[in-house]
């Protein structure tokens, strides 16, 4: 049988984070804590997530382990997904957040850089679903989450590199959920806007098009109660998408965005 | 990635709305960055910024460093036996609430000590501003409920202090404004209580005589306050609604919440708290019990700690110009009551009513804090909106009846008070200023004159 919300209540759900410290992992985390689940934390950095941990614990998590591992080492992400997957005897839920927002115009001169953002937004999530995969598949249940973005739904001058990387990772997850579905796992694609986090701390925020970590990572709550294969978050950005992708070439051209 | 530059441009403004000056905003996400912050040696004084729900400018630094601290949002740890919390300087009390004030099975739980009036502040606002609630005579400051305090210095240092292990500077940091060093992070009491829902009621009162004589009647009663009918005049002046509440064991009621259901979405043009919105509202809510003296309920405690939370950026009501809050407590006995008799004739005069004027009896509970605000006496609190220097000219009667009758001014929601009156309200002034780190500063600190002139000190 999958995991309804009535397991989430429950406090059954045994979740592993991948990037743990980005701000919608720690978010989702939160939300998913009260509920009393239980966590194994994947990051790079040891301090933060000890922090998270303690944090998660007071928030009503039954149990916060951190694993501590470099997600930009792609040899590594098998091991990594058996560790996590084996941590807590199983998982219901992996959700892989990690990546970086990368200055385009440096990558446009920067051929090493350029790499390495592809590496961390599209390599290595979409290797570290792949090694999941067989896992859930086996056990024929629980939801493989997936950070991507609304910028991989069309190539833009402003961030082509970025955008190609998560289109990439979106492409993947839509082939993964065709392989799984007989199964009965979920992939779940999560597409958000502009969110306020660390990773776009250097941008000029506010106004209506800027979330809350908080109301993505409610979102998110749904949508994997809801067993939902595609999350446009918050909800606006799909009429926005759904326009952006429509529009046809000449116009798009004569934008900047 | 971050441009000095760019970063120059954050206007920050402060609840009231009135300034919003521009500073250099730090957004430090973790201790260590934050006392990273500390220790660098700049020339731009330091001020932390949680929530922005200071009405004035304790909280405003301009052309210095703001350092945000709502990134600072992890609890540390809870002890369920003991009610202690550990958390950093950026958690809400709302996150409080809504993480660890959960009803259990019997209805009861953990619960805050001592809360203000808004959720939406960070537990190092609350000690810096060492706020008080509606149980101020049961339970004094929130600060009396602070157990220890990790604070960093601009000397590099960064301590756990508590009233035993640093007693000065613990009583300097409780109500000191930020000016102590930077709160990294805080361990409170919570309190066990029976039921988190609360059985309240309401009853009205016609002058100011029948206010005091429900205030002393309200003994069993932990939380009171009353609103006033600020436009009221002639022998219908002080009359109002008297609020009073307690826990109602076995009876639970789950955190309000996270975001509240509706929100001002933009600031309008002009303030729609003007004369004719004013008069509408205070006589509506005179008559919000109807034909009824009285009226008791038994529910969630949100509408009667955090009525305004339920709509977001409600401040924006008052337009781009903001609005003043006024909030001073005067000693109790006949002075005071004379005193505050005297404000509510001013400002019925004036014509310049206050949506919301909130009445209430401090209790003789001491503070911790030697720049702490509440006293033994009668605290009133108003909000107007800001029509420049006829509003101005206001405050400074209320300031004066005030200060004439020995008492003092509300420092997280002023935004005018001369050096003169900071200096006669709070005796302890000089005491507190060896405690302030010289690297921190903030718009009201040289206002009043805590930092001095060229002192930068």
């Amino acid at each position: 049988m999958t995991k309804g919300y009535g397991d989430m209540r429950n406090g059954t759900m045994r979740i592993a984070l991948f990037g743990a410290n980005s701000g919608i992992a720690v978010a989702t985390a939160r939300a998913f804590a009260k509920t009393g689940a239980r966590f194994v934390l994947v990051g790079r950095r040891a301090e933060p997530l000890e922090a998270l941990a303690a944090d998660l614990v007071v928030r009503g998590a039954k149990e916060a382990a951190v694993h501590v591992a470099d997600l930009a080492d792609l040899d590594a992400l098998p091991t990594v997904a058996a560790g996590a997957w084996e941590r807590l005897g199983g998982l219901d839920l992996a959700l892989i957040a990690h990546g970086t927002l990368p200055d385009q115009t440096l990558l446009e001169r920067d051929a090493v850089a350029a790499r390495q953002a592809i590496e961390i937004n599209f390599i290595s999530p979409a290797l570290l679903a792949n090694a999941l995969a067989p896992l859930f598949e086996g056990g024929r249940s629980g939801t493989i989450a997936v950070v991507s973005s609304v910028a991989g739904e069309r190539g833009r001058r402003s961030n082509y590199v970025y955008g190609a990387a998560k289109g990439g990772l979106i492409r993947f997850l839509e082939g993964l959920r065709h392989r799984l579905a007989a199964s009965g796992v979920q992939v779940l694609d999560i597409r958000p806007g502009f969110v306020s986090t660390a990773m776009t701390a250097h941008l000029k925020q506010g106004g209506p098009l800027w979330a809350t970590p908080d109301r993505v990572a409610d979102d998110i709550v749904r949508a994997v109660e809801k067993r939902r294969a595609v999350l446009h978050t918050p909800w606006f950005w799909a009429i926005i998408m759904a326009i952006v992708t429509a529009l046809p070439r000449p116009i798009f051209h004569r934008t900047k965005f | 990635m971050t441009d000095i530059r760019d970063a120059w441009t954050t206007e920050v403004a402060s609840w009231g709305g009135v300034a919003r000056p521009r500073h250099l905003v730090l957004r430090p996400g973790t201790r260590a960055e934050a006392r990273a912050i500390v220790a660098d040696d700049s020339r731009l004084p330091l001020l932390a910024h949680g929530c922005g729900r200071s009405y004035g400018d304790v909280a405003l630094n301009p052309e210095g460093r703001l350092v945000q601290m709502t990134g600072l949002d992890r609890f540390i740890a809870f002890d369920r036996d003991t009610g202690l919390l550990t958390c950093e300087a950026g958690v809400r009390l709302a996150d409080i609430l809504d993480a660890v004030c959960r009803p259990e099975p019997d209805g009861g739980g953990w619960f805050l000590p001592v809360s203000p009036g808004t959720r939406f502040v960070t537990v190092a606002g609350a000690i810096a501003n060492d706020v008080h609630g509606k149980n101020h005579h049961g339970f004094g400051t929130f600060g009396r409920h602070v157990a220890a305090i990790e604070l960093a210095r601009s000397d590099g240092s960064v301590e756990t202090i508590t009233p035993e292990s640093h007693p000065d500077l613990f009583a300097a940091t409780i109500g000191g404004l930020g000016l102590t060093g930077l709160i990294l992070s805080a361990t409170i009491r919570l309190r066990r209580v029976a039921g988190t829902a609360l059985e309240a009621e309401d009853i009205r009162f016609d002058d100011l005589d029948a206010f005091f004589a429900l205030a002393d009647g309200s003994e069993a009663w932990e939380y009171t306050a009353a609103w006033i009918d600020c436009l009221a005049t002639g022998t219908a002046t002080g009359r109002g609604i008297f609020s009073r509440a307690r826990h109602a064991p076995g009876r639970a009621a789950v955190p309000p919440a996270l975001r509240p259901r509706k929100a001002v979405p933009l600031t309008p043009p002009v303030s729609l708290v003007g004369g004719l919105s004013l008069k509408a509202f205070n006589a509506l809510y005179w008559r919000k019990l109807g034909l009824r003296e009285r009226v008791l309920k038994t529910g969630s405690y949100e509408p009667v700690f955090y009525p305004l939370d339920a709509i977001g950026s409600w401040n924006r009501l008052y337009g781009p110009k903001g609005f003043y809050q006024f909030q001073c407590v005067v000693p109790p006995g006949a002075d005071g009551r004379a005193a505050i008799a005297e404000m509510l004739r001013v400002i019925a005069q004036s014509g310049q009513g206050s949506m919301l004027a909130v009445l209430k009896t401090f209790g003789d509970l001491p503070s911790p804090g030697l720049l702490s605000f509440p006293k033994p006496g009668i605290t009133l609190a108003l909000d107007f909106p800001n029509r420049g220097p006829e509003t101005l000219a206001l405050l400074a009667r209320l300031e004066a009846v005030t200060i004439e009758a020995e008492g003092r001014i509300y420092p997280a929601k002023d935004s005018c008070m001369s050096a003169a009156s900071f200096t006669r309200g709070y005796p302890a002034k000089a005491d507190f200023q060896r405690w302030i780190d010289p690297a921190f500063s903030s718009a009201f600190a040289r206002r009043v004159g805590l930092i001095g002139e060229g002192s930068r000190a």
